[in-house]
């Protein structure tokens, strides 16, 4: 809803100025005034100290004019919509493993919105699909069809978009891979509605039953829930890692349906597909305890000694971004949005002071142990241990301490 | 051959924090710079101009401050610049983003667009896919190298999550590209000369023809219900003492953890 100063309330204080993230906020005929760069984030709402920011009502929805982008058509019935889809993604014809986590989240809103839980699995086999329902899923649509087996948008974009339209379902989810957000964001635009990307965290409003989209926002520093209230299905991606998979049931059964779709055109085409894998990212991804440095680690030197509690640990090296921006540790050890999600049993969070951007990539390990000197860091708000203190001094003992008790 | 650059202005992210007391932003000094991957959607266009001959115009939508990304895209070499700007525009999510800027793509033609893979204020990677739908024209996510361009075709390699993609594409096409793709360059004192005199080309809503309920917070599908502070996980536990206590407070909660897993 858009926000405005109530002009009887503003004391010209000048507070809101500053807190505004869009400079949208300047002073007009001595009284605080929001001009047209506002993106309503609402900031400035609780920093008025004299509640003068308010939410104004929104004019009412004019409807959507259909002719206009030749054929983006909104959902017009959105009571009609209801069900839950998973876009269940293979590679080599294997479910990659973030469709099960989907499956996991899926299972809980379709729960609790007393719905089926739909999966839509695109050039796979039907074993493939039966594991899907012993993770959850009511019905899996099968497209055996071998075009699908490379991966290409405007064939993916062409089936998905078709599929929504005749199953209506309420809600989407996709996984936050190249695959998913490559195409994905092209379904929403032809279907005419909303697409929240890498979701950490997706409820069901108990009164409205909308889908809360909550997703890390303003690079990672903040988190922001999301709303898609008129407009279906409401669609979101999740990065793989974040979620936990749900119940795996071996004796779960339901329903395989085979589908198929005439007329597939694509524009672009594969011509060869090329394995180039680091055996860094494997040993991160695999890895059962990680040891990861931020900038509180120094220098590249600082790194051996992580190295070191990684070696007595039987685990892998990561870092947060502040270290590899410094040059310490090359990228392919960054954890974080803009590098890679794990999800060890152990976490070592050593000098990182815990920016979400780090959070959002290493928050669903088990156990996450923070080492830093700052007791405000919010590393420790996420921790399962914390210690304050010099890493140079705890780390060592720590090391010598693990090395001990291996020898009892 | 005609190049378009989308571009996009954002705050330099990386160092806007959250107040834990008020819970607003602190923004104080945080400076307006172009997003980074859209310097190496630039320098892709540029290097297709040097070698095959191209008109490369940059394109963003944004309030009319963001005309300093303009000038500094110029400054590298671009030949022409498009701000989009009305008070319509404001508010726009992926959606209505992907759809002012296809508007503005078809009422100034183009061949190859160019968009960085995401933006760093909201890391969605969103906008490029859309607006190659909108545009009814192919895209390719990810570009890390390209490989070869002709008239109507076009071959790059594609990042994936395991190593790579080969693929080929009619022209026209929109490529989002990854940091991989070049070095840019910096701007010459000749391309800052030319930028500051240069004519920076402004639409509106009308002048692109949009329609009144796709753009901006009214064509904008998805909604900010509320912005918040990362939550505090609970149960946990600050260990205390001097190093060696708390060494070995932590060794006897690890093991404790481990045995009541088995």
């Amino acid at each position: 809803m858009p926000i405005a100063v109530n002009k009887d309330k503003c004391t010209a204080c000048e507070t809101c100025l500053s807190s505004c993230p869009f400079e949208a906020i300047v002073m007009k005929e001595g009284k605080a005034f929001i001009n047209e760069y506002c993106n309503q984030c609402k900031v400035c709402l609780s920093v008025c100290p004299e509640g003068a920011i308010v939410e104004i009502d929104n004019p009412p929805l004019p409807p959507f004019s259909k002719g206009g982008m030749g054929g983006f058509e909104p959902a017009t019935r959105i009571e009609d919509y209801k069900d839950v889809l998973i876009f269940a993604e293979q590679r080599n014809g294997k479910v990659a493993s973030v469709s099960y986590e989907l499956l996991g989240i899926g299972k809980k809103l379709s729960n609790e919105l007393g719905t089926k839980l739909l999966t839509i699995l695109l050039g796979a086999d039907e074993s493939e699909a039966k594991e899907i329902i012993k993770w959850g899923a009511d019905k899996v649509y099968l497209y055996k069809d071998p075009i699908f087996a490379q991966f290409n948008d405007d064939t993916y974009t062409e089936t998905v978009s078709k599929f929504v339209k005749e199953n209506k379902p309420a809600i989407v989810l996709a996984g936050a891979t190249p695959i998913g957000r490559s195409f994905i964001p092209r379904v929403a635009a032809r279907l005419r509605t909303g697409l929240t990307a890498d979701c950490t965290s997706l409820e069901i409003d108990k009164e409205t039953k909308n889908l809360l989209q909550i997703r890390p926002a303003f690079g990672g520093n903040i988190m922001a829930t999301i709303l898609c209230p008129d407009y279906r299905p409401q669609m979101a991606t999740v990065r793989p890692r974040v979620m936990k998979r749900g119940e795996y049931d071996a004796g779960r059964t339901g329903e395989i349906i085979h589908c198929k779709i005439d007329n597939l055109n694509s524009r672009t085409k594969v011509i060869e597909s090329v394995k180039e894998i680091s055996e860094i990212s494997v040993n991160l991804h695999e890895a059962e305890v990680i040891v990861a440095g931020g900038r509180g680690i120094g220098d590249a030197k600082g790194f051996k000694l992580l190295e070191e509690l990684a070696e007595v640990m039987g685990g892998a090296v990561g870092a947060s971004r502040a270290a590899v921006d410094e040059g310490w540790i090359s990228y392919s050890h960054q954890v974080g949005q803009t590098g890679k999600t794990v999800s060890p049993n152990i976490y070592f969070a050593c000098g990182i002071s815990g920016a979400v951007q780090h959070l959002v990539g290493m928050q669903s390990s088990d156990i996450i142990i923070a080492i830093n000197k700052n007791p405000e860091a919010p590393i420790f708000n996420v921790a399962t241990y914390g210690i304050v203190g010099d890493l140079f001094e705890i780390i060592p003992l720590l090391i010598k301490k693990i090395k001990e008790a291996k020898v009892m | 051959m005609k190049i378009i650059v989308c571009i996009k202005q954002v705050p330099d992210t990386a160092e806007i924090k959250i107040n834990p007391r008020t819970n607003t932003l602190m923004r104080e000094g945080v400076q307006s710079i172009i997003n980074p991957f859209d310097f190496h959607a630039l320098e892709a266009g540029l290097q297709i101009k040097e070698k095959l001959g191209a008109k490369v115009t940059v394109l963003t939508m944004g309030p009319p401050q963001a005309e300093t990304a303009l000038r500094e895209a110029v400054s590298m070499g671009a030949d022409e610049a498009v701000l989009l700007t009305d008070r319509a525009f404001a508010g726009a999510d992926t959606w209505a983003t992907s759809y002012t800027l296809a508007k503005a793509i078809r009422k100034l033609g183009a061949d190859i667009v160019f968009c960085g893979k995401q933006a760093i204020d909201g890391d969605t990677a969103q906008v490029g896919p859309e607006t190659a739908e909108f545009l009814n024209i192919p895209h390719i996510a990810y570009v890390r190298k390209i490989e070869e361009v002709k008239d109507n075709y076009i071959r790059v390699q594609r990042l994936m999550d395991e190593g790579y993609d080969v693929i080929e594409s009619s022209i026209p096409v929109l490529l989002t590209v990854v940091k991989e793709l070049n070095q840019p360059r910096m701007p010459s004192l000749k391309g800052k000369m030319t930028a500051k005199k240069a004519e920076i080309k402004k639409m509106s809503a009308a002048e692109i023809e949009a329609e009144e309920d796709c753009v901006g917070l009214k064509g904008s599908p998805t909604q900010v219900k509320n912005i918040f502070a990362p939550e505090k996980k609970t149960g946990r536990k600050m260990l205390e003492g001097t190093a060696e206590e708390q060494v070995n407070a932590l060794i006897q909660e690890l093991s404790l953890t481990r045995r009541e897993e088995n």
